[in-house]
């Protein structure tokens, strides 16, 4: 049964079919996050306290350096989803809403690649 | 037809007063917000170990500013905030712990978690 009426249909209105995948990946990355977290912890210590060499070592170590790159990736992921969540509760236009919305997706892209390309440099110079 | 200003209306957010479950549940969005925010402090910590020593050092020097190390303890508390009460989330997906008893119940024990965390962090990491 469609209860879309003929011109809402030619307007492309209606569901966008993602909502399901957009809930399902807040959660699978939330979850993924949890353990990761506790590294991120150390790694934050580290950094703010140990001496450089330190910090470097125990990046280059591949438990850490994979733990610390599969936070990067879910947390942006994870933040992105949800910002885009807090942007379509609270901007009402449809116009600045898709651009924020855009706009925050391209922020939280960039700041992963350069969070990426940070860490390669620290684990490939060692 | 006039309309009727006097009909009842739904509670005014400066006037309602929250209960304990929905300042956790604004708190947790609004800790998403600033961790979201704060993901720009964790760039320029790594960046700053991958550009060397002199960078390594300015970015410990500027850390060290207790104002700063204030906020961090901040970001470290939003994220143990905001973690406990997604577990709580994850919980509640699977259809569980609806009733009000114990959604005032598990609201303290996020509390007290995401403080003991934080505490624990500060004196054993």
């Amino acid at each position: 049964m469609d209860y879309q009426s003929p011109l809402a249909k030619v307007r492309g209105l209606g569901s966008a079919k993602s909502g399901t995948s957009h809930w399902w990946m807040q959660r699978v990355s939330a979850v993924v996050l949890i353990p990761l977290s506790f590294r991120l912890i150390t790694f934050l210590d580290q950094s703010l306290n140990a001496p450089y060499q330190q910090t470097v070592d125990w990046l280059a170590s591949p438990f850490n350096a994979v733990c610390i790159m599969a936070w990067i990736l879910a947390v942006f992921y994870h933040a992105a989803l949800g910002v885009q969540v807090v942007i379509e509760d609270y901007v009402a236009a449809e116009g600045p809403k898709i651009i924020s919305v855009w706009a925050a997706n391209i922020v939280f892209l960039l700041l992963a690649l350069a969070a990426l390309i940070a860490l390669l440099r620290i684990i490939l110079a060692g | 037809m006039t309309t009727n200003t006097n009909r009842p209306i739904s509670p005014h957010l400066q006037i309602y007063k929250l209960p304990l479950t929905g300042i956790i549940s604004i708190t947790h969005r609004i800790t998403g917000v600033l961790l979201s925010i704060g993901l720009i402090f964790f760039v320029y910590i790594i960046s700053s170990v991958a550009d060397g020593t002199d960078s390594y050092a300015a970015m410990q020097d500027l850390m060290s500013v207790w104002l700063i190390r204030l906020i961090y303890w901040g970001f470290i508390y939003a994220l143990f905030f905001h973690l406990c009460h997604g577990v709580r989330h994850l919980i509640w997906d699977t259809g569980q712990s609806f009733e009000n008893e114990t959604l005032e119940h598990y609201a303290k024990i996020e509390l007290i978690a995401s403080v003991a965390l934080t505490l624990f962090t500060f004196i054993f990491v």
